[in-house]
């Protein structure tokens, strides 16, 4: 083996590497966490731990200024696997340590599912309502629905991204151009009749003219309510058919008026709504029950009873879903995640996909065996060498 | 007399402990005891009112005394005591000096009050208190006031708490905290003095019995009223009025002291007196516990205590046939309340940290073993006291910060005790010592924010995970914070005496490595409990929120320091500092998080606490770069180090 070449293995199998980045993760750790108090879980996620460098911006120019999560991950990563490949000998005092770094080589994968398979949506449901669909908690969309037919919609949506880079849109179910005038993360909502001065509205039909939309920064906080706004100018082909301010808040804030119009002797719908995914099943809420401590408003309790059903009859049963107790169904796991506070009948319940939920439940037991037996070693081995200089003494 | 020492000790710490089991007795005709332990609901929990009386006075003035900086005596004998005037005697209690404003935490505030120097400064009539007061052995100035005292600024402070009220709490000014911290103190008083009978209002037991004897006349008059058909308009009237009365008592009442009806459905909702009251106009009887603290409202005012005691008496009978479980809890309470076991750990901690240093020097085994009878002592009393907050509450040890703080002193005590029995040193009785009495000394600032048996949020409600993963995760603290302790002791004898000799050198180096192997398994595997148990709630395993990056760091720090051992990368002398710098990463994920204010899990937010964990980690940084000093200037090193011996100067 020549020179650099070993120089090469000698740098990956060491222990010193591997000191140096779990010191180096401790400072990403403690920076993202302080981070946290700005830009939110979310914000820390992308730019610390899901990524390889942690950028700055030094003027406009982002520049990395230390190496974030993947690099740490991943090079942690190979020196676990290269030194325990370079050293690897079966004997059982190793055992230990062996299935501790297995352990967790299982948990840096499945961390590395979760966070590229991962999807989080949600539920909000009121007592007696069905729903096949989940929402995002952060993606839009634009739903163009043709409400023509009394017994089917026909339903156009355009991804929030397309919104925002603002190319003209042209779809073969729809006899007029989709212009995405302006796309906003987060706006200011306010009534025109509580601003008379504000300048005029981009929008000339739908409720728009009556709001005025003030762009405002994208809140990273967890509890933070963002509202995203679009201006949407159609136009067929004779000239523009009018612009619409979209938006969307939750149901809890507020419930803005539908707005529709008609165009080419069809009667038309635009929307900006969550993002959803659509289920092949369907959830109906039969019961929410919230209980608070008697005289104070500490929650006790949520609870929701639903009904699944399934379009072939295949299925049709109720579960019970509380805190700590989810439904796993389809691929899918709903939790019981909040509450309406301004309507007691209603259920929040977090859709999550995670294919890998299972690596850490294994690799928590495989670590902690692991590290019994290491440290059970150990201490066999002191007791046993005590025993022995204790009995000349 | 020397070899009968360690027993004796034994003896004398044992009828310390034991001291508190003689059950409290009343100083006065009032049967007071017995009043205190009547059970309550505040904040979802059945309590005695002697909790709700320490709680409240711990909340408003940070002691559970209430008393004159120039009076010899306290000026009640008990926090129940105190609490039965606030109740029923409100003139009386408005006198007291409760409240606390300080003007060395915000001299606006006291200005704001309108407090003078007069009213501020204490003026001692004993010469030798003054003496005293002049070398600051004693208080010059006073701290805490009465509400009479505060009364006629009342309004100011409401101005100050509106402009205050909205900032976010981690932007607050000290001014601002302190703002809020006497209003809220303030509205909690008034809220007790509305909790069972008007205040002021002397002739309230004639007004029920009155109202009694008027009710059914009463009700066909308002129904009448209602129907517009002629009544008794006076007599509506009065219904009216005395209605009245009984929606503000059950609007601001702090206590919830009426038990459901036998036939109630949820038989843990209690009411409060004015809403059991406002009943009385569905029912046509009026409550009969509202009548009896109105009655006990009048004998304490007309020093009636034989009435007084017959109706504290007969009122537990009726509570004894249906709510006898829980008159047992808060029964045992009052008992626990009263014995104060933490506090009676925190002294013998620092007594056996005393007795452990003082055993290096002279008597090894003589004092060693004073010191391990200490630690024992100490530690089965907060066994006891932590044993019985799980049985009070129903729940596993931790259930928030306060009883994480008594639980990382339990569990370092617990592994010094095996360290001890092991070495028979004096160094795990030392650090015992040092880590029980402090954590018990912050155990008992955050039990100054109120009763610390909380009731337990929805998400946090499932006790297989609380006695798992949170009990795990803090004898991870309770491991690291050890290990760190244990270094200090070894940075501490080698630095400044001669008394690290290498065989003691080594048996540090041992016990601190065994304990951070201990350290690693608590902390990785209740950190991977915690991601498991976040999966089963909230869907996802891990998300970095604050408090999961604060026990992962824990987890990687211990990970670093075997690592860093085993690849050689450092020897005694550093792995110590590692474990040092273990005392900063734990303190941070421990109390750092909470300050961030943000996060599913954070606990609350602490600002005091803050400056303390800076100083903490600026000592324990300034302790690690001493240990740096070459090893000519450790004391203990000195002697056996020869010019130029390269291979002993790299421990």
């Amino acid at each position: 083996m020549n020179a650099t070449l070993r120089q090469f293995r000698d740098f990956f199998v060491s222990l010193r590497l591997t000191v140096v980045l779990l010191a180096l993760s401790i400072v990403l750790i403690f920076a993202a966490t302080i981070a946290q108090v700005d830009i939110g879980v979310l914000g820390v996620q992308q730019r610390y731990f899901r990524t390889f460098f942690v950028l700055w911006k030094i003027g406009e120019v982002p520049v990395p200024v230390f190496p974030g999560g993947y690099f740490l991950g991943g090079l942690l990563f190979c020196n676990l696997i290269a030194a325990h490949l370079y050293r690897f000998k079966m004997t059982w005092r190793k055992t230990g340590i062996f299935l501790t770094h297995l352990g967790l080589i299982l948990l840096l994968v499945g961390e590395l599912l979760s966070g590229l398979l991962q999807d989080d949506s949600n539920m909000r449901l009121e007592e007696g309502e069905t729903k096949n669909y989940s929402e995002s908690y952060q993606y839009y969309e634009l739903a163009i629905t043709d409400t023509t037919s009394p017994d089917y919609d026909d339903v156009v949506v355009i991804p929030e991204k397309l919104l925002a880079k603002g190319d003209v849109i042209q779809h073969p179910k729809l006899p007029f151009r989709v212009v995405p005038k302006a796309y906003f993360t987060n706006v200011d909502l306010q009534r025109r009749t509580d601003a008379p001065n504000a300048p005029p509205s981009p929008a000339t039909t739908g409720f728009g003219p009556n709001f005025i939309a003030t762009p405002a920064p994208f809140d990273y906080k967890p509890d933070a309510l963002n509202v995203p706004a679009a201006y949407i100018e159609l136009a067929g082909a004779e000239g523009p058919i009018g612009t619409w301010l979209t938006t969307y808040l939750p149901p809890q804030f507020m419930t803005l008026p539908p707005q529709t119009f008609s165009y080419g002797g069809r009667s038309w719908k635009i929307a900006l709504r969550p993002e959803r995914s659509y289920k092949p099943f369907a959830v109906t809420l039969l019961k929410f029950s919230h209980d608070i401590y008697p005289g104070t408003d500490i929650p006790k309790n949520f609870s929701s009873r639903v009904k699944i059903t399934t379009p072939d009859g295949r299925d049709d049963r109720e579960v019970l879903i509380y805190m700590n107790n989810p439904l796993r169904y389809a691929g899918l796991t709903f939790f019981q995640a909040s509450f309406d506070p301004n309507n007691d009948k209603a259920t929040i319940l977090q859709v999550v996909r995670n294919p890998g939920w299972r690596l850490p439940y294994v690799a928590c037991v495989m670590m902690a065996v692991g590290l019994l037996v290491q440290f059970g070693i150990h201490l066999i081995g002191f007791f046993r060498k005590r025993r022995a200089t204790a009995v000349p003494a | 007399m020397k070899k009968f020492l360690p027993l004796l000790t034994l003896v004398l710490a044992l009828g310390y402990v034991g001291a508190v089991l003689v059950p409290p007795h009343n100083t006065g005709a009032f049967d007071l005891v017995g009043f205190g332990r009547l059970p309550v609901l505040v904040n979802g929990r059945i309590k005695p009112l002697d909790t709700v009386a320490r709680t409240s006075l711990l909340i408003m003035q940070g002691r559970q005394a209430v008393s004159d900086p120039t009076l010899p005596e306290p000026m009640v004998a008990s926090p129940t005591e105190w609490l039965a005037d606030v109740l029923f005697a409100p003139a009386k209690a408005d006198d007291y000096p409760t409240f606390r404003v300080s003007s060395a935490q915000s001299p606006e505030l006291v200005e704001l009050m309108g407090l003078t120097e007069e009213q501020t400064k204490i003026s001692y009539k004993d010469a030798s208190a003054r003496v005293m007061a002049v070398a600051d052995f004693l208080p010059r100035t006073r701290t805490r006031f009465s509400f009479n005292q505060l009364a006629p600024k009342l309004a100011e402070l409401d101005k100050q708490y509106q402009l205050a009220e909205p900032v976010d709490a981690a932007k607050r000014t000290p001014f601002q905290r302190e703002v809020l911290h006497l209003h809220e103190s303030l509205v909690l008083y008034q809220r007790l003095q509305h909790s069972l009978v008007p205040p002021g209002e002397d002739g309230f037991l004639a007004d029920l019995l009155n109202f009694q004897k008027q009710l059914p006349q009463g009700i066909d008059a308002l129904r009448a009223k209602q129907e517009n058909r002629p009544h008794d308009e006076a007599l509506e009237k009065q219904m009216i009025e005395i209605g009245n009365q009984f929606m503000t008592l059950d609007r601001y009442a702090y206590v919830r002291a009426v038990p459901p009806a036998p036939d109630a459905k949820d038989q843990t909702a209690w009411s409060t007196t004015g809403a059991a009251l406002l009943e009385a106009y569905g029912t046509g009887q009026v409550d009969p516990t509202a009548l009896v603290y109105a009655a006990l409202a009048q004998t304490w005012r007309q020093h009636q205590p034989e009435q007084f005691n017959h109706l504290v008496e007969e009122s537990r009978k009726q509570l004894e046939k249906r709510f006898a479980s829980q008159l047992a809890k808060s029964d045992f309470e009052t008992k626990f309340n009263a014995a104060e076991p933490f506090y009676r750990s925190t002294v013998l901690y620092a007594f056996a940290f005393f007795v452990a240093i003082f055993s290096w020097l002279k008597w090894p085994d003589v004092l060693g073993r004073c010191a391990f009878y200490l630690v024992l002592v100490a530690f089965l009393t907060a066994t006891a006291g932590i044993a019985t907050r799980m049985w009070l509450e129903g729940r596993p040890p931790v259930t928030n910060l306060y009883s994480s703080a008594l639980f990382v002193g339990w569990g370092a005590a617990g592994l010094c005790l095996i360290l001890e029995q092991i070495y028979r040193n004096g160094i795990g009785s030392a650090a015992a010592g040092v880590v029980g009495f402090l954590t018990l000394l912050i155990a008992h600032h955050l039990s100054l924010s109120g009763d610390t048996l909380e009731m337990m949020r929805a998400v946090l409600d499932t006790n297989l995970w609380l006695a798992t993963h949170v009990v795990i995760v803090v004898s991870g603290y309770a491991a690291t914070f050890l290990s760190g302790f244990l270094a200090l002791i070894y940075i501490f004898r080698g630095l400044f005496t001669r008394s690290l000799d290498k065989a003691t050198a080594d048996t540090l180096a041992r016990m601190v490595y065994g304990i951070v192997c201990f350290a690693t398994l608590c902390s990785l595997i209740g950190t991977i409990l915690g991601g498991i148990w976040a999966d089963q709630s909230w869907g996802r395993f891990w998300g970095w929120d604050p408090k999961e990056n604060g026990a992962l760091i824990i987890v990687i720090w211990n990970a670093i320091i075997l690592h860093a051992r085993w690849g050689g990368m450092v020897k005694q002398r550093g792995l110590m500092c590692l474990a040092v710098f273990g005392n900063i990463v734990t303190s941070w994920s421990w109390f750092g998080v909470n300050m961030l204010g943000i996060g599913l899990h954070s606990y609350g937010f602490m600002d005091e606490a803050f400056a303390w964990l800076v100083a903490f980690v600026v000592s324990q940084l300034a302790i690690i770069g001493l240990a740096n000093l070459p090893l000519e200037k450790w004391r203990s090193f000195k002697a056996v180090v020869p010019r130029a011996a390269a291979p002993v100067a790299v421990r």
